[in-house]
């Protein structure tokens, strides 16, 4: 019997059942008998010194074990690099606890460590700290006049820095017939997982820890602990094969594992660190940032100039970017570009990768200067990039390995009933309320990362994968299982895939919309290897049909592996075990992407994304009623867990056009809304009719799968159409994220 | 939080005996408030008396007057669903349901609705100051981030906002709150019942210490045929209101008979002013007229920067409801603005 590939099914998450039911465990969810709890004690200045920790007021309180801080805690390696994680950004890391000084509000400065979590934060409540508080800076907007380039380092491949400019911007802009440009203000924003950052360390004895971790790198907080405390990293075991979402918060050690893991080892016994929400505004956060864009075109439209320029904030330590300003060329073949992206250093801790780390906050821009262009020029938005298309990226002069955007646009504006739009801004109302469409385009890299899998045929003749990748709630156990699956012609069920493990095999950080192509590459290979070694011994076996065979001449179905010739002859997988022996058959393969083959292409995935607003003029009331995205990303593995990926990504973008950020207080340095009630993010009521559509894109070049990760894409395209929707219901460009309504009244 | 001593009492009496004397003590009713304000250490108790079970007076009925009882131990999300109130107090169920969500309702009383304290981002930081936290410690939300603060009735001490739905309905609904304190029984009219901040933001009320609601009472008047309430907030659901209004008239031959207008999310109490209700007597039910009331009530608005839009909302906001009220059905659940002209 043949079977079905799985690649391409909606098949539901494996994990489903557990996650709704509470049967899976969270990082924070581990009981470990004799178990102690941490409580963080965070600064309350922005900058300064710690010149006393009164530890001894809180020592007798019942319960309490110690307090750990920089006046007693164990010795720290003073090289910078021992802290470095996979993640870190060009800089000197921070290194939690190493002295006296505060150089952000919130950083963690301390520890109770007590018998109960409660009694631990009752304590910490009770901790008094003296302070010598200095000045601090941490508004970007009042800093602007310290903006420099950023510095270079590790962490650059992946974000490359602006391209040259090209061509003559200046002449260009200043003779276009038609211009556009625009300020654009984004706030900071936290990621806020529901689940909080938890480390469960478990003291195995003799300097040995077993830790369950919130993280989107098992193999990052493995290297991380093992480095700081001068641990063998094989003495260093992380687990976390349930990530209650991440969205990039995990992609460093967060400061609970350091917290958790220095109590363990000075205690010698366990301990858990649970952050609480308002720790979860302490760490890495999306940076505000102020772009000026300067866009010009011929009367035609075409687009003769592009000029943007973004700054943004970073940590006095670290020097976190993002590729803010690269896509407009990518998208747009104009020849004459300026393009600049500088740093403020403030007393903030470092920022974070967060979903569509800078794509969103670029093409916010890019793409509401493109609107306001299309309507300067008088030409319909829709028509307007189709007039600018291109399927080279000429911002380095390389085709695209695939592009199949202009059927994003095709099958998203009939969807969408683009047509039935009316040009003019303020033209189309419904009952009391203004109506406006509006739409943007997505763009995001399609990268791949070096990884290491492994595939076993185990004694029953079943398959097993393993990766120590993680699944931040994206499906990636469903999916790993779904291309192994198909790499041996076997029902899903027949094969397990095991993750979320230091002790596997080595596998990036879980981020970038790279994991399904990565891991998913090193798979195949590993299979690959797995059935090579099979059939050698497959041959071996007395009689075998398939003595002379090679890979090629033999299919691997349901068990079977089978002449292609003549499909009725075979040797099944259980006799090759048992021709072994009876003992498994394992096989490890490290899969490197090609960068000859790569270097000739750029790579991208692409998306249109279309919304209709209303917006309610009298009380400036806005509501997203209908929003249809199409996303072209090479071979979608499976269809539901990706399209689950782009709703959350619209819904995202609803959030970030119109609800999210956090609020900063700069007279104190802090954050004034750290926590869920007042950071608004969407509720039900804010999400009306959302539709995905995935167009056909056959991609030979990515990767063996063809894949390109649709993680971030959904974040990318429609905060813009959100904007540009507002504008043509109301007339009002606005360019400051959230649009709250007292912009629209 | 500190180790507390949980008591759970049966009877009015019996909680306020524990309470006497006791100053350590506080009265935990569905806890949706007083929990959270002791994990932020903003509140801690020796005791906690647990009044949630109370028997007494646990009803939702007729007074012999023509009005309804609300008893204060009964849930937000019960009063809200209670036929007499969903028939003859419309306004009253809409305002609570456009509150919080519908697990917090479910533990919600009425007693703490009323008691519920600001949600002033500085109030809850126990590092910033705050005269509410620390009377004389200063007031950071004056020149700081104060966009869901007060415009109108604000002192230089403090400019908090109470941030009920249910009570601007209670108050344009003019109840009467029931109480049980040292002196015996009280029955304290709403618009008496919370204060202004003045030079002592630290008292949100007038409740006495050791008194306990038993009770809410309503007059006859419920405005079954012309109501609305408008709640204006940053999401559709699940976020306190910039600015509310529940407005409630009757007609006589197509002018105005009586008509009540109470603001929320604009004061340190639910605002009514009484000319401006006056003023509408007699009028047709227009959006000049309620341009005109409106004008009146927000006669004294202050701005203080990031909530300065709040007072032309505010006015859009009452002429908008009141031409709401004339059709009810145009009402949409989380007091969404209507959807017709
Ligand atoms: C996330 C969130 C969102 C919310 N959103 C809204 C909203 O949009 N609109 C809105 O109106 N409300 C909102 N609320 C507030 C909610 O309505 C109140 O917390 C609730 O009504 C308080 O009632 P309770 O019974 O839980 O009071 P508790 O928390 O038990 O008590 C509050 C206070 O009242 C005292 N108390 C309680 N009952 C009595 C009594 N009978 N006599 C004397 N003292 C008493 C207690 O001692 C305590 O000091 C929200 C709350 C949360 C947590
Ligand atoms: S407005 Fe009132 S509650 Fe807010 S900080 Fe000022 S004094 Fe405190």
């Amino acid at each position: 019997m043949a079977i079905h590939p799985s690649v391409g099914k909606p098949i539901s998450r494996l994990e489903a059942k557990e996650k709704v039911t509470g049967a899976a465990r969270y990082a924070g969810d581990y009981p470990v008998d004799g178990m102690l709890y941490g409580y963080i004690v965070n600064a309350t200045i922005t900058k300064g010194k710690i010149l006393h920790i009164h530890a001894d007021d809180v020592l007798n309180l019942p319960g309490v074990v110690t307090v750990i801080s920089h006046e007693n805690r164990l010795s720290l390696p003073w090289l910078d690099l021992k802290y470095a994680d996979m993640d870190a950004p060009p800089g000197k890391v921070f290194k939690p606890l190493y002295d006296n000084e505060v150089k952000f509000n919130g950083q963690p400065i301390a520890m109770i460590v007590a018998e109960t979590f409660e009694m631990a934060r009752y304590a910490a409540f009770h901790l008094r700290v003296d302070y010598q508080a200095e000045e601090f800076r941490t508004n970007l907007g009042e800093n602007m006049e310290s903006a420099r380039p950023p510095k270079v380092g590790l962490a650059t491949s992946l974000k490359p820095p602006p391209p040259k400019d090209r061509g003559d911007f200046v002449t260009a802009f200043e003779h276009a017939a038609i211009k556009a440009s625009g300020t654009f203000h984004h706030g900071t924003e936290h990621h806020n997982p529901i689940e909080l950052f938890a480390s469960t360390v478990v003291y195995e004895g003799d300097n040995t820890l077993t830790i369950y971790d919130k993280t989107q790198g098992t193999v990052n907080s493995q290297l991380y602990v093992a480095n700081i405390f001068g641990l063998h990293y094989k003495d260093v075991r992380v687990i976390s094969p349930y990530v209650g979402g991440a969205f990039g918060s995990g992609l460093r050690p967060q400061y609970q594992l350091f917290f958790a893991a220095m109590a363990a080892l000075m205690l010698k016994r366990s301990v858990r660190v649970t952050l609480d929400r308002s720790q979860m505004f302490t760490f890495g956060h999306r940076p505000p940032t102020i772009q000026n864009t300067m866009f010009g075109s011929t009367t035609d439209g075409l687009i003769i100039a592009l000029g943007h320029e973004a700054v943004a904030e970073t940590s006095q330590f670290e020097d976190y970017t993002e590729v803010v300003v690269n896509w407009s060329n990518m998208l747009y073949p104009a020849q004459n570009v300026h393009t600049d992206y500088k740093l403020v250093p403030l007393d903030v801790y470092s920022p974070l990768d967060m979903r569509a780390p800078g794509g969103s906050t670029g093409m916010h821009a890019i793409e509401s200067t493109i609107d306001e262009l299309a309507y300067n020029a008088g030409i319909d938005p829709l028509e307007f990039r189709y007039i600018n298309y291109a399927n080279t990226d000429v911002s380095v002069g390389r085709p695209y390995s695939s592009k199949e955007l202009k059927e994003c646009f095709a099958q998203g504006a009939e969807r969408f009933g683009w047509h039935k739009r009316s040009p003019a801004p303020r033209s189309m109302r419904r009952g009391n309320r203004l109506v406006g469409y509006g739409m943007a385009t997505g763009i995001w890299e399609a990268m791949t990362a070096p990884a290491r899998a492994k595939a076993i045929l185990d004694k029953d003749g079943r398959l097993v994968v393993s990766s120590a990748i993680t699944d931040i709630g994206t499906g990636t156990l469903t999916v790993m299982t779904q291309i192994a699956a198909d790499e041996f012609g076997l029902p899903i069920d027949e094969v397990s895939f095991h993750y979320g493990d230091s002790k596997m095999p080595l596998a990036p950080i879980q981020g970038a919309s790279w994991t399904v192509s990565t891991i998913g590459s090193a798979i195949k290979l590993a299979c690959k290897a797995l059935k090579e070694k099979i059939l050698k011994k497959a041959r071996t076996i007395e009689g075998s049909p398939l003595s002379h065979a090679t890979l090629d001449d033999v299919a691997f179905v349901n068990g079977q592996i089978t002449l292609i010739a003549n499909p009725s002859t075979g040797v099944s997988l259980k006799d090759v075990i048992q021709k072994n022996q009876g003992r498994s058959i394992a096989a490890t393969k490290l899969s490197v992407p090609n960068p000859l083959k790569l270097k000739k292409y750029s790579r991208a995935v692409h998306s249109a994304a279309f919304v209709e607003v209303e917006v309610d003029e009298e009380l400036g009331v806005v509501n997203v009623t209908r929003a249809v995205t199409a996303v072209a990303a090479g071979t979608i593995i499976n269809p539901k867990t990706a399209r689950s990926q782009i709703l959350g990504g619209m819904i995202w973008s609803i959030s970030k056009a119109l609800r999210e950020e956090t609020i900063p207080d700069h007279r104190y340095g802090k954050y004034v809304n750290p926590n869920l009630a007042e950071y608004h993010i969407p509720v039900h009521a804010d999400i009306h009719d959302l539709d995905v559509i995935f167009v056909d894109e056959k991609d030979d070049i990515v990767n063996p799968l063809g894949t390109k990760g649709v993680g971030e894409i959904g974040l990318v395209g429609m905060p813009p159409a959100i904007a540009n929707a507002i504008f043509h219901a109301t007339g009002k460009r606005i360019n400051s994220f959230p649009i709250h309504f007292e912009s629209l009244m | 939080m500190n180790n507390f001593s949980y008591v759970k009492v049966g009877s009015v009496s019996e909680a306020r005996a524990l309470r006497e004397g006791n100053d350590h003590a506080r009265y935990l009713a569905g806890g949706t408030n007083l929990i959270d304000l002791m994990k932020y250490k903003l509140e801690s108790a020796g005791t906690l008396i647990d009044i949630h079970h109370i028997d007494e007076n646990r009803t939702i009925s007729s007074t012999e007057q023509g009005g309804l009882w609300l008893g204060a131990f009964v849930s937000n999300a019960d009063t809200a669903y209670h036929p007499l109130v969903e028939q003859r107090y419309p306004l009253l169920s809409r305002a609570i349901l456009a509150g919080a969500s519908p697990q917090i309702r479910n533990m919600a009383t009425n007693g703490g609705n009323l008691l519920q304290r600001t949600r002033c981002y500085y109030f809850y930081d126990a590092s910033s100051p705050c005269n509410k936290r620390e009377p004389g410690s200063g007031c950071p939300a004056i020149q700081g981030y104060n966009r869901n603060m007060a415009i109108l009735g604000t002192s230089r001490h403090c400019i908090a906002v109470f941030p009920s739905d249910m009570c601007v309905a209670l108050a344009a609904l003019d109840a009467t709150v029931v109480t049980q304190g040292p002196y015996g029984e009280r029955r304290i009219p709403f618009h008496d019942f919370h204060r202004l901040p003045g030079e002592t933001p630290e008292i949100d009320n007038n409740l006495q210490i050791g008194e306990i609601i038993v009770g809410i009472e309503l007059p006859p008047e419920g405005f079954p045929e012309y109501h609305s309430y408008l709640k204006l907030r940053d999401r559709n659901s699940f976020a306190f209101a910039l600015v509310s209004v529940a407005t409630g008239l009757t007609l006589d031959n197509g002018v105005i008979a009586v008509a009540r207008i109470a603001l929320g999310g604009v004061a340190h109490k639910p605002w009514r002013i009484a000319e401006a209700e006056q003023f509408l007597v007699g009028k047709e039910p227009t959006r000049e007229a309620f341009a005109g009331a409106a004008d009146i009530i927000l006669a004294g608005a202050v701005g203080y920067g990031f909530n300065t839009f709040k007072i032309e909302l505010a006015k859009r906001a009452i002429i908008r409801n009141g031409m709401m009220a004339l059709n009810p059905a145009s009402q949409r659940p989380g007091a969404q603005p209507s959807l017709e002209p």
